[in-house]
């Protein structure tokens, strides 16, 4: 017998009582209610409270803020499908390079790089987490994996509440990162340290 | 258990691999609390997370629903398991990755081990991972030639120290952080000698020693929290970005899970995306979640296996009282309350599972007759602070109890003469089964008093009794019981409501 039917088999044997099990009770929170004010309040708050840096900006102050938050930056890493306009500020866009599908960025040029830009899918106030979700303005997952600064764009759209109304606007089947702050442990008697393998630098530009 | 066998295995398959205390627990315990160091360690560390714990769970007005939402979803899994993991293997078939299946540990690791030679690889990157843990994996492999690196720091520590993992959720958690620098010093290839014992030092000493490994490993060996059935999704919970790295930069992905893992949609994972973080780290949400579906094309591992693994797990859910136990997250919750675990530390349960949730699941896959396992049931107070703590509500103190009778049934089964235990409790089932006998026992109390002598201390008492006394003495016995000294202060009078008859009979049982 295959490990395959071994294994199925002894499961129906173990469940030969055939355990009755009652309905799942959902009646926890769907939704908080909160209007777009609120919402971008308790996500500042939040990524505040990771150690994230937070910007809330005007459509066209978007593009001067990145220029600012780039300023002591070389090259950076940008997906194929970043609104053109956010770039504006630079006067050289040769700092930006774009990791496109047909031609990826090697490992070792993306650490070389000093920062990365994207946009988001979702993002969550209540815990403060950021979705990236692998579309054309977030790119692929390494490029905001290894550059150590992040630069994280959240359009004032993508903010839900609580988590049942991100997983409702996320298609499970790409290839997701919740990003709640940048990289940090706990593993030194259980105190937080913020950076460690992931981006240490997390800035968020959240786009009203 | 049914008669009815359809031909299906009826004996319980057991597990392997790091499930075995080597010794029983009261032994290892009583050594390990004797060093002070460790206890200090420990009761700074579980106390700083129960505190954080408790905060953000608190900020939910909804934990109880998450709760038990988490623990009926749970059930349901069970119930349903073996379609929900062909419906896995479905989509994660269909979407690039290949499923395999493991038996027990040993089965697995050579699974794994097969999977990095055809790969050509004699090194892989590591995420932290219960399951790997549990089939000795890392072992495995080195006695194969190939290299397996831990990069998530308090596994690292653990490796580099040549030690063993203490706790489910910080395996360094009984290392402070100046025996850490030391082993950094000691064992760290090129660390900066100067390097002081301040967390962040050590984290980016860490960051610096590994990100070579990261960049150029081309496979990764991973566990996960969450399969989803309906997508074919996994999930890898974490907060160092060590687990990304594992999960994003190489070629080939090999994920090692439990058959228990499962859940059944991709939206299940609000009721546990709230419950995990804030029960393990006391966090609103863990740094990074990895969720990956079999291959995307240009977006991470081109090759993903994943393989499913039993070894014990069949022979939990065949424990109707014991299969809950299955539900366990690995949050860690319930050793970080437990006033046992808080004393000894982990090493002391001897299994990959240690605390509370270690006390039952450890057992229920090896079976309570396996080596020194039958002790882990006791190892605990019964004070029920696990189940309180645990975010799927697993009745932990009940499993125990449970598990302590089959231990007993199991040992009746050994032998043939009674044991001390056994004559005890006979004789106290006489003394207790009538107000009448107990008021006989009762008149040896002076006896007692007699024998605790001058500091009124009973400090040894005689045959297994000696167990109770090895560390605390009892107090001197009163030189009568409750019963008579109420019955000499109430003489029954005349005039009370109650005839003289009455009165005396409900002095004698009550």
């Amino acid at each position: 017998m295959s490990a395959r039917e071994e294994i199925l088999d002894r499961i129906r044997a173990a469940l030969s009582d055939q355990p009755a099990v009652p309905p799942v009770p959902r009646n926890y929170r769907q939704t908080t209610g909160l209007d777009a004010q609120a919402l971008v309040e308790l996500l500042v708050d939040r990524l505040v409270d990771y150690k994230a840096n937070v910007f809330v900006e005007e459509p066209d102050g978007v593009s001067g803020r990145i220029g600012e938050l780039l300023a002591g930056a070389g090259r950076f890493v940008i997906p194929p499908g970043l609104p053109v306009g956010w770039l504006a500020f630079d006067a050289e866009p040769a700092r930006a390079v774009v990791d496109h599908p047909d031609h990826p960025l090697t490992v070792g040029e993306l650490d070389a790089m000093d920062a990365v830009l994207t946009c988001s899918a979702v993002a969550v106030a209540e815990t403060g987490t950021i979705v990236l979700d692998g579309s054309a303005d977030q790119g692929r997952r390494a490029i905001s994996l290894v550059p150590d600064h992040h630069i994280c764009v959240v359009p004032v759209k993508s903010i839900v509440g609580i988590l049942p109304e991100a997983l409702q606007r996320l298609d499970g089947t790409r290839p997701l990162t919740l990003i709640s702050g940048p990289s940090a442990t706990s593993d030194i008697e259980l105190e937080r340290v913020e950076g460690v393998h992931g981006p240490r630098r997390l800035d968020v530009i959240i786009a009203v | 258990m049914s008669q009815i066998s359809l031909g299906m295995p009826r004996i319980a398959s057991y597990g392997s691999g790091n499930l075995f205390a080597t010794e029983s627990f009261p032994h290892a315990a009583h050594r390990d609390l004797d060093n002070a160091q460790l206890r200090a360690n420990l009761g700074h560390a579980t106390g700083t997370i129960r505190e954080k714990r408790l905060k953000v769970v608190a900020e939910l007005p909804d934990w109880e629903e998450l709760r038990e939402a988490g623990s009926v979803l749970k059930q349901q899994v069970m119930a349903d398991l073996p379609r929900l993991l062909v419906q896995l293997e479905e989509n994660v078939t269909q979407r690039g990755g290949t499923v395999h299946w493991a038996r027990d540990a040993q089965e697995a690791n050579e699974i794994v081990a097969g999977l990095i030679r055809a790969e050509g690889a004699t090194e892989v990157v590591k995420v932290k991972s219960m399951a790997t843990q549990e089939i000795g994996l890392n072992e495995y492999l080195e006695e194969q030639g190939i290299a397996a690196y831990e990069t998530d720091l308090a596994e690292l520590i653990v490796q580099l120290g040549h030690d063993k993992p203490s706790h489910i959720l910080v395996p360094a958690i009984h290392k402070n952080r100046t025996e850490i620098r030391d082993i950094f010093l000691a064992e760290m290839a090129g660390v900066d000698p100067e390097l002081t014992d301040d967390p962040r030092q050590l984290a980016m000493a860490a960051r610096a020693h590994l990100r070579r490994k990261f960049l150029s490993t081309k496979v990764a060996i991973s566990g996960a929290n969450f399969a989803i059935a309906d997508s074919g999704t996994l999930a890898v919970v974490e907060s160092e970005g060590n687990g990304r790295m594992c999960l994003t930069l190489p070629e080939t992905l090999i994920t090692v899970m439990g058959i228990e893992k499962l859940l059944p949609t991709f939206l299940d994972l609000e009721v546990f995306m709230a419950l995990l973080p804030r029960s393990s780290t006391g966090e609103r949400m863990n740094p990074y979640t990895s969720l990956w579906t079999g291959v995307t094309e240009g977006d991470g591992p081109q090759n993903f296996h994943l393989v499913l693994l039993d070894n014990g797990r069949t022979a939990a859910l065949a424990d109707e009282m014991g299969r809950s136990a299955l539900h366990c997250i690995r949050c860690s919750a319930c050793m970080n309350v437990c006033p046992v675990y808080e004393r000894t530390g982990g090493h002391a349960y001897g299994s990959t599972y240690p605390g509370p949730i270690g006390a039952i699941l450890s057992p229920l896959m090896t079976g309570i007759e396996a080596e020194e396992n039958n002790s882990l049931p006791y190892a605990s107070s019964l004070c029920g602070a696990c189940f309180d703590a645990c975010p799927v509500k697993i009745n932990i103190p009940e499993i125990l109890v449970h598990l302590r009778g089959k231990d007993v049934d199991a040992e009746h089964a050994k032998r043939k003469l009674p044991s001390q235990m056994d004559v005890g409790m006979a004789a106290a089932r006489v003394a207790f089964s009538s107000g009448r006998n107990l008021a006989l026992v009762e008149k040896g109390l002076p006896l007692g008093k007699l024998m605790a002598g001058p500091d009124q201390k009973i400090k040894r008492l005689p045959g297994m009794a000696g167990g109770w006394t090895q560390s605390r003495d009892i107090p001197a016995p009163p030189k009568q019981s409750f019963r008579a000294w109420w019955k000499k202060e109430h003489v029954p009078t005349p005039d009370t409501s109650q005839t003289p008859d009455a009165a005396a009979e409900s002095g004698e049982d009550g």
